[in-house]
């Protein structure tokens, strides 16, 4: 089908719309890391404090070559990897028992806001002193944050399921486990899937909070690291590499989100 | 006994914190097989719950529902059509079939068979959502139809539809379970739709919802609308509009 001159004109529109929205983000970037490297130079901004990019990309290149910035990434990663699969699985597994028993939901549903709401960190100490320290503690300390949201996500998402088609399938004599594999999970795919990417920026949180507490490896290491020997490109690098790493895993989770939610539903 | 089903002395009570409601008070009513009876009644008089004892997803309070057979099929269509977005046309049809773990390949087969009588065969492997309501409405049916029930129940199922819509896929639908000949209780709050449809209307007062009086329905004609023109059905219409008892404040 040929396209008409308007529908052409709209499209071409749209496309430098996008190229420019792109291109400004772009220079924002620029503009940000050269004045803050001239100003650094200059020493308008004592660099000692505020490190500056070329001393960090320096910083990141040692840590490279030295062998210990792998080893961070890659602890970081296990420890992101573990708590969000963990926090996924029992959230899931939660949900899914507090639906079934709902009297038990009622029974949980103050504990569960009081620990909604609690800011999580003011149980490091304990968790320390409970789980040790080591990665059991950055893992607990993650699952903290991200199984609570899990379960009260997850849970809200069976909520929503249609009465009209619990009831059609209980005039089939459909047996409580037959509702939840033929409706209620199925049914809630949307929600649990979009749990997955509030679960991974929980889960960030978490570990590096875990980090800061304890651990002689991680990316949350490297920065508390920095701070207690005050170098401040060792800190600045810890914050550039966990951004980069957060946007590579933020977008994976998307990407995975945008293929489940693109087969026919 | 010809009769299919049959209710005796039917209650049923509701216990909620303000107080007891009773929804059914002393219903008793025989249907015979073959039988299209519509049940109408204003918003909220208690009809769905009569039908939620009837398909067994709801408790009785006291009374007797007595069917000719030990364990009938009972096939029960709800206010829409509830078709599974995520499944395919084949795949939400033999549904029952898979929960009542019946789905043999004979049975499929059937369901294929009935798919294609009622020209859905084409769509077989598509979603709900590439089908018209219409379309939808008739795959509800065919689910339903699936299980080979020995009565169907339907639960306001076109209330979902706009008028014109609701005129043309009652007619389609009641075309079809003329066709399998299954005795069929369709409740509702639209006279027409009862009169145009059904052999019987009951109908029944206002909450707790007791019989206020059985019609019984000849119109001359097979189609719905085409009897919606006849003196009889306007005749009836006002008639059974006056039991309802309707006003506005």
């Amino acid at each position: 089908m040929s396209m008409s001159t308007n529908q052409k004109k709209f499209l071409q529109k749209e496309r430098r719309n996008k190229i420019f929205v792109i291109l400004m983000q772009i220079l924002i970037v620029v503009i940000f890391l050269i004045s803050w490297e001239v100003l650094a130079n200059k020493k308008i901004l004592n660099p000692f404090i505020f490190s500056s990019p070329s001393r960090i990309i320096l910083t990141i290149k040692n840590l490279f070559l030295e062998g210990s910035l792998i080893t961070h990434i890659l602890t970081t990663l296990y420890e992101i990897v573990l708590a969000f699969f963990i926090g996924i699985a029992s959230g899931f597994l939660i949900a899914i028992l507090l639906y079934e028993v709902k009297t038990l939901a009622k029974i949980l549903d103050p504990f569960l806001t009081m620990l909604n709401s609690l800011p999580k960190v003011a149980l490091g100490p304990i968790i320390i002193i409970w789980a040790g320290a080591n990665t059991k503690a950055i893992i607990v300390m993650a699952l903290l944050i991200n199984l609570i949201v899990s379960i009260v996500n997850i849970y809200n998402g069976f909520l929503g399921t249609d009465e009209i088609k619990i009831k059609l399938l209980q005039s089939f004599g459909a047996t409580k486990g037959q509702i939840l594999r033929y409706l209620v999970i199925p049914g809630s795919k949307r929600t649990i899937i979009s749990s997955l990417k509030l679960n991974i920026s929980m889960t960030l949180i978490g570990v590096i909070m875990g980090e800061f507490l304890v651990s002689k490896k991680g990316i949350g290491y490297l920065i508390i690291y920095g701070t207690q020997v005050f170098n401040l490109n060792v800190v600045m690098a810890g914050i550039v590499i966990l951004i980069i790493l957060s946007f590579i895993i933020y977008e994976g989770v998307s990407l995975l989100e945008k293929r489940l939610l693109q087969e026919k539903n | 006994m010809n009769s299919i089903l049959e209710i005796e002395n039917l209650e049923k009570n509701y216990y909620t914190k303000q107080g007891e409601i009773k929804a059914i008070d002393n219903i008793s009513l025989k249907i015979k097989e073959g039988e299209i009876i519509t049940i109408v009644g204003t918003s909220g008089c208690g009809k769905s719950s009569l039908l939620g004892i009837l398909a067994n997803i709801e408790d009785k309070t006291n009374g007797k529902i007595k069917y000719q057979k030990d364990k009938p099929t009972i096939g029960y269509m709800l206010q829409n059509d509830a078709l599974f977005p995520w499944l395919t046309i084949f795949d939400n049809a033999i549904l029952g079939l898979k929960i009542a773990k019946k789905d043999t390949s004979e049975n499929k087969e059937y369901v294929k068979k009935l798919l294609k009588t009622y020209n859905l065969e084409e769509f077989i492997n598509k979603y709900p959502n590439e089908l018209s309501g219409g379309m939808r409405q008739r795959v509800a049916l065919i689910r339903t139809l699936a299980l080979k029930p020995d009565i169907l129940l339907l639960d306001e199922p076109f209330s979902a539809l706009d008028y014109q819509s609701r005129l043309a896929v009652s007619a389609d639908v009641f075309k079809i379970i003329k066709r399998e000949n299954i005795t069929t209780i369709l409740v509702s709050h639209d006279v027409g739709e009862a009169v145009s449809l059904s052999n019987k209307v009951v109908v029944l007062s206002k909450r707790p919802c007791k019989i206020k009086k059985i019609y019984d329905i000849d119109l001359p004609y097979d189609n719905p609308i085409d009897n919606r023109n006849t003196k009889e059905f306007n005749e009836l219409y006002n008639k059974i509009w006056k039991d309802l008892d309707v006003y506005v404040n």
